[in-house]
C-alpha cells in the first residue's frame, strides 16, 4: 500500500481538477486479446490482489482486468474527475465516502448488498471487502531488559515516557499531513480517546520520525531503526511476521486492547464506469465466499467476518459513514494538523 | 312516450353506497397516513437538521486570520444515519465560502441568527432539504456575518413514508375488499325478512286468508299491517259473497219447493194434456233451479268449512253406504241401479263428515244426471296406499274431450251437455272438499264409455 505517496496530500481536496493522473503501477491480466476489459483502480498493491483477479479471470476466461495502481488522492482525484474506471478498491474510507456522498457512485445490486452487514456498506454504493486491523509494532528490542510488552495505549505512553533514553529517536507513526490514511487513523485516535494527544505529546518529546506508509514503517522497525511504530496496517506486517516467526522476525504485532481501530478496506463502481455490469461482477465475486477466502488466504487481507469483533472486542471499526466527511473538511483538517503539529513539536 | 324504468333493487341500492362510502374511506386513509407521516417525519428531520446547523455555527470560534472550524463527526453520523442520508454543508464567513460545497445554494431569504432557515434544492442529482444559520464572529475586531448551511437528502424518509403510504393504500384496499363481501351479506341480511315474509305469503294455499301472524322486524310491521289490512278486507269481501249467495240460495229454495208442490198439486188436478205437460215442464225447470240452489249452498258450505277444518274420523264406507240408499229413490226414477261393491272393513279418514257428504251427494248426484235412462252406475270403495278411494264409474256420456282440471273449475262445464240443466258447480265442490282434506278428485274416461270419479281421501290409522 502506498498511501498518499503524492505531495499534494493536505492540499484542498475538493474538486480538484485533475490534469494528470499520477500511477505508480499497472498491470494486464487475463488473455493476450480478451473480449472486454475491466479496469480496476486501487490503492492496494497488485500482489496482494493478484491471485483474486488470476482466481476470477478462470472462471471468466473472455474477460480481461487491467490494474491500476495509484495513491488514495489520485484515486480520489481520478474518480471525481471522471476517469473510465469500473472498480475502485481503496483503503481511504473517507474518500471512498466522499466520493459516494458527492454522488459519483453507481448503486451496486440490492441483493448483493444486502446480504452485506451494515457496519460493512454505506447505502448500496460502498462495500468493505476486506478488514484489517491497525496495529503498533514493537520490536523485541524495545521491550529487552525485562519489560512488560504494552497491551493499551496507557502502557506504551507508560513505556515512552519510562525510557526516553531508550526510544529516542527511534518510534514513528505516519504523517497526517501527507498520509490520508495517517490522517483517518489519527483522527479517529482523536476521536475515540484523550490518550492519543497524550501519546502524540511523547511521541513528539522523543523526536518521532514520521513516515508515508506502513511498508515504509516495517522496514524501518525490520533495519532496527525503530523500535516501535504506531498505527500501521497489521495485515501488512502480521502475515511476514507470522510467516518468520514471532520471534525471528524481531518484532511483534501488537493490537492495543483499549481500543484497535479497524479499516474498511472498500470498493465501488463510479457513475463514469465503461462496463458497471463487469464491473458488479467483479465485486460480487469478491464478496462471494471464495472470493472472500482468496482475499483472506492468498492475498494475505483479513476477509469481512463479524466474528473477529466478537473474539476480539477490543476491535473497533471505522464508521463507513458520512461523519468521515466531517475529518475531510480542509478546515477541520488544518486544525487538527495545527494540534498534532503542536504536539509533535516539543521544545 | 314514456321510457319504462326498472326500479333500482334494494340490494343495489344498500351495497352501492357502502362500497362507495369504504373506497372514499380507503383513499382517505391513503391520503391522511401520506400527508401525515411526510409532514411528520420532515418536522421531525428539519429540528435535527437546524439543531445540528446551530451547532455547528455555534462550535465555529474566531482565529487568527479568519474562523476556526472544527466538525463534529458525530453530527454528521447522526445526520446521516436515519436513512442513509448524504451530508452537503457550506460554511461563509462575509459571503466568502470558507469551507464545504460551495455550490451548495443559499436561501431565498438571509437567515437570521434566532431560527434556522429550512429550504429545499436540487443539488449534485438529489432533493437537498437545507438548514440555514447565521450568527455574528468577531473576526479581527470586526463583526462578520457567519453563514451555515448544512444539506441532507431526505431519500430515506421519501422511502419510509411511500413505504407507510403504501402500506395505508393497501389497508384501505383491503377495507375495500373487505367491504365487497360484508356489505353483500349486510344486504342479504337485510333484505332476509323480505325474502322470508315473501315465502311464508306465497306459501299459502288460494283460499288462506288469515291475516299474516309470522315475526317481522320493526320496519316492515307497516307492510305487514298493510298487507293485513287488505287481505282482511279481501277476505270480508269474499265472505260477503259467499254468505250472500248461501243467503240467496237458501232464500229461493224453499220457495222453490212451495212451488214446486204448487205445479205437482195443479198437475193432479188438471186432466188437458197441454197444461199438464207444460206443468211437468215446470216441475223440471223449478227442480234444477232447487239443485243449483242447493249446490251453490254446498259450495259455499265447503268453503266456509274448508277454512274451519274441523276434522274428525269419519268412516267414510258407511257415509257412502247412506248415500246410495239416499239416493236410490231418484236413480229408480230414471230406471237406473246404483250398484255398491262395499268395502270388506271401515274406511276410517279424517275428514269433515259434512264435506264427506257434500263430495258424495255431489259425484252422485252428477253420475246420475249425466247417464242415460236405464243404465247402471258402478260404486266401489277400497283401499289403497294409504288412501280410502270411492270409485263411482257411470255409463254416461264422457268427457267429452274436456281437460280434467277445466271441469273442476267453477261454473266451467263439460262442452257435451248442451242439453242437460246445471251450474257447473258439481265437481268443484268435490275437488274443493278433497283438497281441504288432503285428499284429491281425479275423473277418468271409462273402458267402453262413460266417466269413472274417484275420491281418495287419507286413511285415518
Amino acid at each position: 500500500m502506498r498511501h498518499a505517496v503524492a505531495a499534494l496530500a493536505g492540499l484542498i481536496l475538493w474538486a480538484m481538477p485533475v490534469q494528470a493522473f499520477q500511477i505508480e503501477a499497472s498491470r494486464s491480466f487475463g488473455a493476450a486479446a480478451p473480449a472486454r476489459v475491466i479496469e480496476v483502480l486501487s490503492t492496494t498493491d497488485i500482489d496482494v490482489l493478484a491471485p483474486v483477479i488470476e482466481e476470477f479471470l478462470q472462471r471468466n476466461p473472455s474477460l480481461g482486468v487491467h490494474y491500476t495502481l495509484a495513491s488514495s488522492q489520485e484515486v480520489y482525484a481520478a474518480v471525481s474527475a471522471g476517469g473510465a474506471f469500473d472498480v475502485v478498491i481503496s483503503s481511504a474510507m473517507d474518500l471512498q465516502m466522499k466520493l459516494a456522498n458527492d454522488g459519483l457512485v453507481q448503486p451496486l445490486p440490492q441483493t448483493l448488498v444486502e446480504a452485506r452487514p451494515y457496519w460493512t456498506r454505506w447505502r448500496n454504493l460502498v462495500v468493505a471487502v476486506a478488514q484489517e486491523p491497525v496495529t503498533v509494532l514493537l520490536a523485541d528490542s524495545a521491550v529487552a531488559g525485562g519489560l512488560a510488552v504494552p497491551r493499551t495505549r496507557r502502557d506504551l505512553i507508560a513505556l515512552l515516557r519510562d525510557h526516553p533514553d531508550r526510544f529516542r529517536g527511534r518510534v514513528g507513526s505516519y504523517d497526517p499531513a501527507v498520509s490520508g490514511a495517517g490522517y483517518l487513523f489519527a483522527a479517529q485516535d482523536a476521536r475515540l480517546s484523550d490518550t492519543f494527544w497524550r501519546l502524540a505529546e511523547v511521541m513528539g518529546r522523543l523526536d518521532a520520525k514520521l513516515y508515508c506508509c506502513s511498508g515504509d514503517m516495517i522496514a524501518a522497525i525490520r533495519r532496527g531503526d525503530l523500535l516501535m511504530a504506531y498505527n500501521v496496517l497489521g495485515s501488512y506486517a502480521a502475515p511476514k511476521s507470522e510467516a518468520g516467526g514471532a520471534a525471528g522476525q524481531g518484532f511483534q504485532v501488537i493490537e492495543l486492547e483499549d481500543f484497535t481501530l479497524t479499516l474498511l478496506r472498500t470498493a465501488l463502481v463510479p457513475k463514469s464506469a465503461p462496463s458497471p455490469d463487469l464491473a458488479t461482477g467483479f465485486v460480487a465475486y469478491l464478496l462471494s465466499p471464495e472470493g472472500q477466502t482468496l482475499i483472506a488466504g492468498a492475498a494475505g487481507l483479513p476477509a469481512i467476518e463479524a466474528e473477529a469483533f466478537v473474539a476480539k472486542p477490543h476491535l473497533s471499526p471505522i464508521r463507513l459513514d458520512p461523519g468521515l466527511l466531517a475529518q475531510l473538511d480542509q478546515l477541520t483538517r488544518q486544525r487538527f494538523l495545527e494540534e498534532w503539529r503542536a504536539a509533535m513539536d516539543q521544545p | 312516450m314514456r321510457m319504462r324504468v326498472t326500479p333500482v333493487s334494494l340490494r343495489q341500492r344498500l351495497v352501492m353506497p357502502l362500497l362507495a362510502l369504504s373506497a372514499v374511506l380507503s383513499v382517505l386513509i391513503y391520503l391522511s397516513v401520506r400527508i401525515g407521516a411526510d409532514r411528520a417525519s420532515e418536522a421531525t428531520l428539519d429540528a435535527v437538521l437546524g439543531a445540528a446547523a446551530l451547532a455547528m455555527a455555534e462550535e465555529m470560534r474566531a482565529g487568527e486570520g479568519g474562523a476556526v472550524v472544527d466538525l463534529s463527526p458525530v453530527t454528521f453520523s447522526m445526520l446521516a444515519a436515519m436513512g442513509e442520508e448524504r451530508i452537503f454543508y457550506r460554511v461563509a464567513l462575509n459571503g466568502q465560502t470558507l469551507t464545504g460545497y460551495d455550490d451548495l445554494p443559499a436561501p431565498a431569504t438571509p437567515p437570521t441568527a434566532l431560527s434556522p432557515v429550512y429550504y429545499t434544492v436540487p443539488f449534485r442529482g438529489s432533493e437537498l432539504r437545507v438548514a440555514a444559520v447565521s450568527r455574528s464572529l468577531m473576526v479581527d475586531n470586526r463583526a462578520s456575518p457567519l453563514t451555515v448551511l448544512l444539506g441532507q437528502t431526505r431519500e430515506g424518509q421519501k422511502a419510509i413514508s411511500t413505504r407507510l403510504a403504501n402500506r395505508a393504500a393497501g389497508l384501505g384496499l383491503l377495507v375495500f375488499l373487505a367491504a365487497v363481501p360484508l356489505s353483500l351479506l349486510a344486504a342479504g341480511s337485510l333484505l332476509r325478512p323480505i325474502a322470508t315474509l315473501a315465502e311464508a305469503v306465497g306459501r299459502r294455499g288460494p283460499r288462506d286468508l288469515r291475516p299474516i301472524r309470522h315475526p317481522a322486524p320493526a320496519e316492515l310491521a307497516p307492510f305487514v299491517t298493510a298487507l293485513n289490512g287488505f287481505i282482511g278486507r279481501l277476505r270480508g269481501t269474499l265472505s260477503q259473497t259467499e254468505t250472500f249467495i248461501a243467503e240467496a240460495a237458501h232464500h229461493i229454495r224453499t220457495p222453490l219447493s212451495v212451488m214446486r208442490n204448487e205445479a205437482e198439486l195443479a198437475l193432479r188436478q188438471t186432466a188437458e194434456e197441454a197444461t199438464r205437460a207444460r206443468l211437468r215442464s215446470l216441475i223440471r225447470a223449478v227442480d234444477d233451479s232447487a239443485r243449483s240452489a242447493g249446490q251453490l249452498l254446498d259450495h259455499a258450505t265447503v268453503l266456509f268449512r274448508a277454512d274451519q277444518k274441523a276434522l274428525a274420523v269419519v268412516d267414510l264406507a258407511a257415509m257412502l253406504a247412506a248415500m246410495v240408499a239416499r239416493f236410490t229413490p231418484m236413480a229408480e226414477m230414471k230406471d237406473m241401479a246404483l250398484r255398491l261393491t262395499p268395502a270388506d272393513r271401515a274406511l276410517p279418514v279424517a275428514g269433515d263428515a259434512v264435506l264427506v257428504e257434500a263430495a258424495l251427494r255431489n259425484i252422485i248426484d252428477n253420475a246420475i244426471k249425466y247417464s242415460p235412462q236405464d243404465s247402471d252406475i258402478d260404486l266401489h270403495a277400497r283401499m289403497a296406499n294409504g288412501f280410502a278411494v270411492i270409485e263411482v264409474c257411470d255409463r254416461g256420456r264422457g268427457l267429452g274431450g274436456s281437460a280434467v282440471q277445466g271441469l273442476r273449475v267453477r261454473f266451467q262445464r263439460g262442452s257435451n251437455v248442451g242439453d242437460v240443466a246445471g251450474s257447473g258447480l258439481g265437481l268443484t265442490i268435490v275437488d274443493e272438499a278433497a283438497t281441504a282434506m288432503g285428499g284429491h278428485f281425479a275423473l277418468t274416461e271409462r273402458e267402453g264409455g262413460g266417466t269413472c270419479a274417484t275420491l281418495s281421501l287419507p286413511l285415518q290409522g
